[in-house]
């Protein structure tokens, strides 16, 4: 039975360990606290810096250009009156779902495996929640009020109007923005002690000492440690799924055809992880090859992300399938044109090509051969980002372009500026994670050592 | 030497002979430049315009009292000097107000605008002394109450800060004492020969005064020539009365005396004189209140599709050429003796039969149907309207006569080319051209831009500084019609006075002030020429006085309509036939829809209204039907060479639904090179292919693909309703078989989680009668000018972002070719369950006590989430700062009950809340309830055929409550359950059953 070649291969995967063969405790921190204490810059890291660092000057230019004109600089019209900006905000916010999802559900689900990529997992998530947080502010015509949006004491007495989405909105993405920041630094604390200790230059033993908030590692303080995580990671995980329900409210709230659906809470969440997952592999992948951390993130941790893509995968096509018989089963003829007109109407390509990316390209994952490669991984996963941009443009667009009233039909092109922002915002976010690989311990470290030590417990079990 | 010095912007002056006199005694130490050291005329009149007598004498002796005196003026004047001034002879406003002006509160002044010389009559609104907005004078008979888009745009013409602000000569700035004395010097020469030499060149004059003055300046000068032209010429109208009746008379139609109208390539009921009172007729006798009204029947000759044709129950498509033919055809059908002509090409049998089916539905109804004949047919086609009215026994009764209302008609295009013949002949000395741009819109062929120089002396009195301007030795800024007095004649001869609402803006002269330079009476106030016309005109009133100021006041100088007159028709009018000359493709010249022959093109309103039925902006187009476009390999916006008379010029194809094959049609008015920043540039000029043997209709024309794109602005791009009704339509046969027929999906009690709010005392709402709408776009620039709307330019346009809040839906119904075209104005429809206001974070959009949708600019953080939730995509949003802030000139024009939106936020239509709560104020002030009717929406009050209908949807006996119980009335996308508060009522269409078999039901 255990004969096939994918059977052997399956017999090996289980096998691979989390942590590779050899360390203990003093090797692992060494080999992480090495990564930030090293007093040589790699090159190929001063490289991407500048390169992220020239594209977030371009956020700049183009956020500064943005409210000196107006957000006429962008490709939005009537009737399409969200364009790239809310796209790209419901992009980044889904991406920043892997990161509290593998921090808080597979902490509380006991999942081992996640330990090595739970920090800059956690990370991703806030970086891309801060670049998500851009779009929401600075999409609004008159951006130096977003502020009314909250509810605070003012002589007007005017509170924001509870029954919109957008509200509703503000609430949950800075609630999970707070939340998933608080559970990060939490995390730190103790890898930040461990690197003041290490630290030979001064100006790093004072910074990193600050941020250790005196940790001194005793028995106290883990217990309190312990149980701090655990409680934020109790309350984080809600917040995993309230965030984008609520992101998905901003549509399913309103009346357009091809907004107005009840599968879009679940649906967007699924697509949430899926694309988180997808970010994680994508820069977990070169920071592995580039740190030569293929001990710690090993392939039975890229096997499994493959899978958590796959299973999401499947549930995002199931949603794109509800979407489409629910259109045609509703019998109502402006849901039947929504979705007719998304496969032939003018962005019929921007729908097959997401069908390709999110549907098509990630039942290669089936295959364990695949799933072993780090390269078709790295494809895959990258494939699975762009389609998810698309799926956001597909409902945000097609479903904006052509509603009720023929008249009023119009057709969407982004400008220059829509591009730039966007890309701005890449570069934002990878100015931020090269800071971080840089300057932070990307890899848990004292998660690590309680590896070595579960690592040991199994060998002498064996 | 002369160009030179113009070059270098120095003043005339002798330079050796200022060194002489400098170096004297009495010269001044210090010299503000050489005009002063030179103390040329110039210089001394401009000083004593910027410095009044005395106020900048330094040597006067000021005793206590006079010093107290300036201090006092000057702190008064120091208010005023940002406002405006009012006229110095007294204007009496509409209705009776109250003494003092009450700030906030407007007056109102009846006077007149034209168009090609035709009075029509409005109400201008007046805050502070300031026009504001135009509506219609329900007093007046060519305005019942309603304007046109032209007469709405108009206040933003006066206040254009493109206008000519100064007296140029040769490109300098000169002076109204300066252009006297040359003006004077130039007739002093000519008196000798009795004018012989002198031109005037004038628009369209129907003016009493004026023609007064020019008839006494012909007097003095018995030899000068007056021409009069209008690119837009009325001459083919003329010379059909000629041709019918032998000489020219004014035709006035009696569109509510008919039951059956045929026009033959009319759009009488958007364009032409008499255009606002025709649709109202029009309207009212398709105003179905029940299955049991009446309906009358439009067939439509046609080529070109127009918003009369889309109006038609019945339209034939042919060349415009072709009209004249199948006018005699149908002639011929009803009996007459028509001339023995070769029909070519005879009409097929469809056609054939659907002449037959017309000729037989006339004789059904003699002495109550109507034929129109098309402005821009020949009078061929004039004549024989006239010999088949006559012959239905119409005169009298659906049409009648009047003595022309020009002061004197003439063959305009015979005249301005025997005035170019003239100027080559080296004949014309001196040339007063007084608002006519001949440079611009005459025919190409005369080449008016090489031969305008040549003239020794030409004189332009202009409201901008354009294209003759630029050409002639002087050019005067002329005072906007708002600015200046002066009288003119509607359609039935009706006489208007014009008052000047504001002493003129930028210091221009009035007609009337050009000519009494002419006629030596420049000391004259322009006001004393009207008056004293006037009161020589009615020597038997007891108290001119008064009769003066009830002339003011009602806008309309009693008794002063022509009576009809007896006319007979000449024996052989329906003898003569245009020689059928056309070979090739046909071209076809027209007026554009919203700039006219060019005279609107610097008026942003006009170019940003969508043009009926192609609803394009910002540029003139070369429309083609589908078939030639096919034929031709041309799509729309294919930048095509048209090549006719041997001149050529690029312009953009747009392939209309509708149009006749074998032809295309272009519009004049657009290729201006010098009409200010909103129109140079803007279009094609058609112009440079109409010569002066084709004004209107001509074959021969070549089109030839250039391969390159002319993107056009237009503000709706899809053109079907796909399979949704957001128009119902029905025949009025299948509505008296089933008249609650568009109320099918009717629920008269939706699904609601919460209950209802009651609504204590008024609550407003909106009817509007697609069966009255005609498309005309008259709405939309009286809500643009009411509500302070932005004009955004082409470029947004063709990104969706223009903001007018009423916009006019035109959708096509039918094949390709042929469609049926349906209008349908679309504003804020003020929803009970208004899903914008669910979605809005901020509050910004709430419902009002009264049902109204309200949109609170201040709060507005600018989401857009309302607009995407709107489904019936009203909502318009300022993505840049579209309104005007910087140019003071503009300040003064907007409405100041309505805020000036910035950058950032969303607006709509809010039912004209300042007027709603102007008339709540002055119902509470007098202890009483609102009557129906009191508030009238800018849109409602300039719908010339009363299409819309506002008012207090809580009161049964309201007229718009009554319209809402018309069974014809329906929801607009009432599936979603939006509730909306402006319904419509279904639009009927009634065909002549021998044509159109009446679908079962």
């Amino acid at each position: 039975m255990a004969d096939s070649p994918s059977d052997r291969l399956a017999e090996q995967m289980a096998n691979v360990p989390i942590l590779g063969p050899g360390y203990n405790y003093a090797s692992v921190t060494d080999k992480i606290s090495a990564i930030v204490l090293a007093r040589r810059t790699p090159k190929w890291w001063i490289f991407g810096f500048l390169i992220s660092f020239a594209l977030v000057m371009l956020l700049m230019v183009s956020v500064t250009y943005l409210l000196v004109a107006g957000v006429g600089i962008w490709g939005i019209q009537i009737p399409i009156a969200w364009g790239f900006a809310i796209i790209n905000f419901v992009w980044w916010i889904g991406i920043g779902h892997a990161g509290t999802l593998i921090s808080a559900i597979l902490l509380l689900l006991r999942q081992q495996w996640r330990t090595s990529i739970n920090r800059f997992a956690e990370a991703m998530t806030l970086f891309a929640v801060s670049c998500a947080g851009i779009f929401p502010l600075i999409h609004m015509g008159r951006p130096w009020l977003g502020y009314w949006l909250f509810p605070y004491p003012d002589t007007m007495k005017m509170w924001p109007n509870f029954r919109s989405p957008l509200v509703w909105d503000a609430f949950a993405v800075s609630t999970y923005a707070t939340v998933s920041l608080l559970f990060w630094f939490i995390g730190l604390i103790p890898d930040l002690a461990t690197l003041r200790d290490r630290a030979r230059n001064r100006a790093a033993k004072m910074i990193y000492g600050l941020l250790a908030m005196g940790w001194r590692g005793s028995a106290v303080h883990w217990e309190r440690h312990e149980t701090a995580s655990l409680l934020l990671a109790g309350l984080a995980t809600p917040l995993v799924l309230s965030v984008h329900t609520i992101v998905s409210f901003d549509f399913a709230f309103a009346i357009v055809p091809g907004w107005h659906a009840t599968i879009f809470p679940p649906y967007f969440v699924a697509g949430a992880i899926y694309a988180g997952f997808a970010m994680v592999l994508t820069l977990s992948i070169p920071i592995r090859k580039l740190f030569r951390l293929e001990d710690f993130i090993t392939m039975r941790h890229l096997d499994n992300m493959g899978k958590v893509l796959l299973a999401t995968g499947l549930i995002v096509g199931y949603g794109y399938m509800m979407e489409a018989f629910s259109a045609f089963y509703s019998g109502n003829q402006y849901e039947r044109f929504m979705i007719l007109n998304r496969m032939t109407g003018p962005y019929a390509p921007m729908y097959w090509m997401l069908i390709a990316c999110n549907i098509v390209t990630p039942q290669f994952l089936w295959f364990r051969k695949v799933r072993a490669k780090v390269g078709a991984l790295f494809a895959i996963a990258m494939v699975v980002n762009v389609g998810m941009w698309l799926e956001r443009f597909v409902i945000v667009v097609t479903s904006l372009h052509r509603d009720f009233l023929p008249s009023s039909w119009g057709i969407y092109y982004p400008t220059r500026w829509d591009i730039f922002t966007f890309v701005g915002t890449i570069g934002l976010f990878l100015f931020l994670v090269f800071l971080f690989i840089r300057y932070l311990p990307l890899i848990s470290i004292f998660e690590m050592r309680t590896l070595v030590a579960s690592e040991e417990e199994k060998k002498a079990a064996n | 030497m002369d160009i030179d010095r113009k070059n270098a912007g120095q003043p005339d002056v002798d330079i050796s002979a200022l060194r002489k006199a400098s170096s004297g005694g009495d010269t001044p130490r210090f010299w503000r430049g050489l005009d002063e050291l030179a103390d040329t005329p110039e210089f001394r009149n401009h000083k004593e315009n910027e410095f009044p007598h005395g106020a900048n004498d330094p040597d006067a002796k000021l005793d206590r009292r006079d010093l107290l005196k300036v201090m006092a003026a000057s702190a008064a004047f120091a208010g005023l000097s940002g406002c405006t001034k009012l006229p110095t002879q007294k204007i009496v406003p509409y209705v009776r107000q109250p003494e003092e002006i009450i700030p906030g509160k407007p007056l109102f002044y009846a006077t007149a605008v034209t168009l090609g010389g035709v009075a029509t009559g409005v109400l201008v609104e007046s805050h502070m002394a300031r026009p504001t907005k135009i509506e219609g004078n329900p007093d007046h008979p060519g305005s019942l109450g309603a304007t046109d888009a032209f007469s709405q745009a108009s206040v933003l013409g006066l206040y254009d800060p493109d206008r000519s602000q100064a007296e140029i000569h040769d490109g300098r700035i000169g002076s109204w004492a300066e252009f006297q004395d040359e003006l004077s010097t130039a007739l002093g020469a000519e008196k000798g020969n009795s004018g012989s030499g002198v031109r005037l060149l004038t628009p369209t004059i129907t003016s009493p005064t004026l023609g007064d003055q020019i008839n006494t300046f012909l007097k003095a000068y018995p030899s000068v020539k007056w021409v009069q032209y209008e690119s837009v010429t009325r001459d083919n109208i003329r010379e059909g009365t000629k041709l019918a009746f032998g000489e020219y008379v004014n035709t006035v139609y009696r569109v509510d005396q008919a039951d059956v109208i045929v026009t033959l390539d009319s759009d009488f009921l958007t364009s032409g004189p008499g255009c606002l009172r025709y649709a109202r007729e029009f309207a009212r006798k398709r105003r179905v209140e029940g299955p049991d009204s009446k309906m009358n029947r439009l067939y439509a000759f046609e080529s070109t599709p127009t918003n009369t044709g889309a109006m038609a129950d019945h339209r034939l498509r042919m060349p415009a050429s072709f009209v004249d033919d199948f006018a005699h055809h149908l002639a011929r059908e009803l009996g007459l003796v028509v001339g023995d002509v070769i029909f070519t090409p005879p009409p097929t049998r469809e056609q054939f039969a659907w002449i037959q089916a017309l000729a037989r539905d006339l004789e059904r109804h003699l002495g109550a149907s109507l034929v129109v004949p098309g402005d821009q047919q020949p009078p061929t086609v004039h004549a024989i309207a006239y010999a088949i009215n006559a012959a239905l026994r119409n005169f009298g009764k659906t049409i009648y006569f009047t003595e022309p209302i020009e002061v004197s008609p003439v063959n305009q295009w015979d005249s301005i080319g025997q005035l170019a013949a003239d100027i080559r002949a080296g004949g014309v000395t001196t040339l007063l051209i007084m608002g006519s741009n001949p440079v611009y819109d005459a025919p190409a062929d005369l080449g008016f831009k090489e031969i305008l120089p040549k003239v020794p002396f030409s004189v332009r009195l202009g409201l901008y500084e354009d294209e003759t301007s630029a050409l002639c030795h002087w050019h005067i800024p002329q005072a906007h019609e708002l600015e200046s007095w002066g009288d003119a004649r509607g359609y039935d001869g009706t006489a208007t006075v014009i008052q000047p609402l504001i002493a003129p803006l930028y210091g221009g002269k009035s007609e009337v002030d050009f000519l009494a330079v002419l006629n030596g009476q420049a000391s004259k106030p322009s006001h004393d020429f009207i008056h004293d016309y006037w009161q020589a005109q009615r020597p038997n009133v007891d108290r001119f006085d008064a009769f003066w100021e009830k002339t003011l006041r009602d806008g309309v100088v009693a008794d002063s309509a022509f009576p009809p007159k007896q006319v007979s028709l000449k024996a052989d009018a329906a003898m003569q036939v245009t020689p059928y000359t056309v070979r090739g493709l046909e071209i076809v010249f027209r007026p554009d829809h919203t700039v006219w022959d060019g005279r609107f093109a610097n008026n942003g309103w006009l170019q940003e209204l969508p043009k009926p039925l192609t609803m394009l902006t910002w540029d003139s187009v070369a429309m083609l039907s589908p078939k030639t476009a096919e034929r031709l390999g041309i799509k729309s916006e294919d930048a095509i060479e048209l090549k006719y008379h041997g001149r050529t010029i690029v312009a953009p194809a747009w392939v209309t639904p509708g149009h006749a094959d074998e032809s295309v049609t272009v519009f004049l008015g657009y290729g201006r090179t010098r009409s200010g920043r909103v129109g140079t540039g803007t279009g094609f000029d058609a112009g440079w292919i109409r010569p002066l043997a084709t004004p209107w209709i001509g074959g021969g024309l070549e089109v030839r693909k250039t391969g390159a794109r002319w993107a056009l602005a237009t503000t709706q791009t899809q053109s079907t309703m796909e399979g949704r009704e957001p128009i119902r339509i029905a025949t009025l046969d299948v509505y008296q078989k089933n008249p609650k027929f568009a109320q099918a999906d009717a629920d008269e009690n939706p699904l609601s989680l919460y209950p209802a709010v009651k609504y204590e005392g008024n609550q407003w709402g909106m009817a509007i009668d697609l069966n009255a709408c005609t498309g005309c776009g008259g709405c939309v620039v009286a809500c643009q000018a009411e509500n302070n709307i932005a004009v955004v330019g082409k470029k947004e346009v063709m990104i969706g972002r223009h903001m007018h809040w009423i916009r006019i839906d035109r959708y096509y119904e039918g094949g390709v070719d042929d469609p049926g075209a349906y209008h349908e104005p679309v504003l804020c429809m003020h929803c009970e369950n208004a899903p914008c206001e669910v979605v809005c974070p901020v509050v910004a959009t709430v419902h009002s006590s009264e049902g109204l949708n309200e949109m609170i600019y201040n709060r507005c953080v600018g989401t857009r989430y309302c607009s995407n939730n709107c489904p019936y995509k009203v909502r318009r949003f300022n993505f840049y700062l579209y309104s005007d802030w910087d140019t003071p000139s503009l300040f003064g024009m907007r409405n100041p009950n309505v805020s000036v939106r910035s950058r950032g936020v969303m607006e709509k239509c809010s039912y004209c809340v300042q007027r709603i709560n102007a008339v709540k104020i002055e119902a509470e002030e007098q202890d009483r309830p609102i009557r129906d009717g009191e508030i009238v929406t800018a849109c409602q009050q300039s719908c010339p055929s009363e299409a819309i209908m506002f008012g207090n949807i809580n009161d049964p006996n309201s007229r718009v409550s009554k319209l809402k119980a018309n069974n014809r009335n329906y929801k607009l996308l009432e599936e979603l359950n939006t509730r909306p508060r402006t319904t419509y009522l279904a639009k009927l269409r009634n065909p002549n059953p021998e044509i159109e078999k009446t679908p079962a039901v």
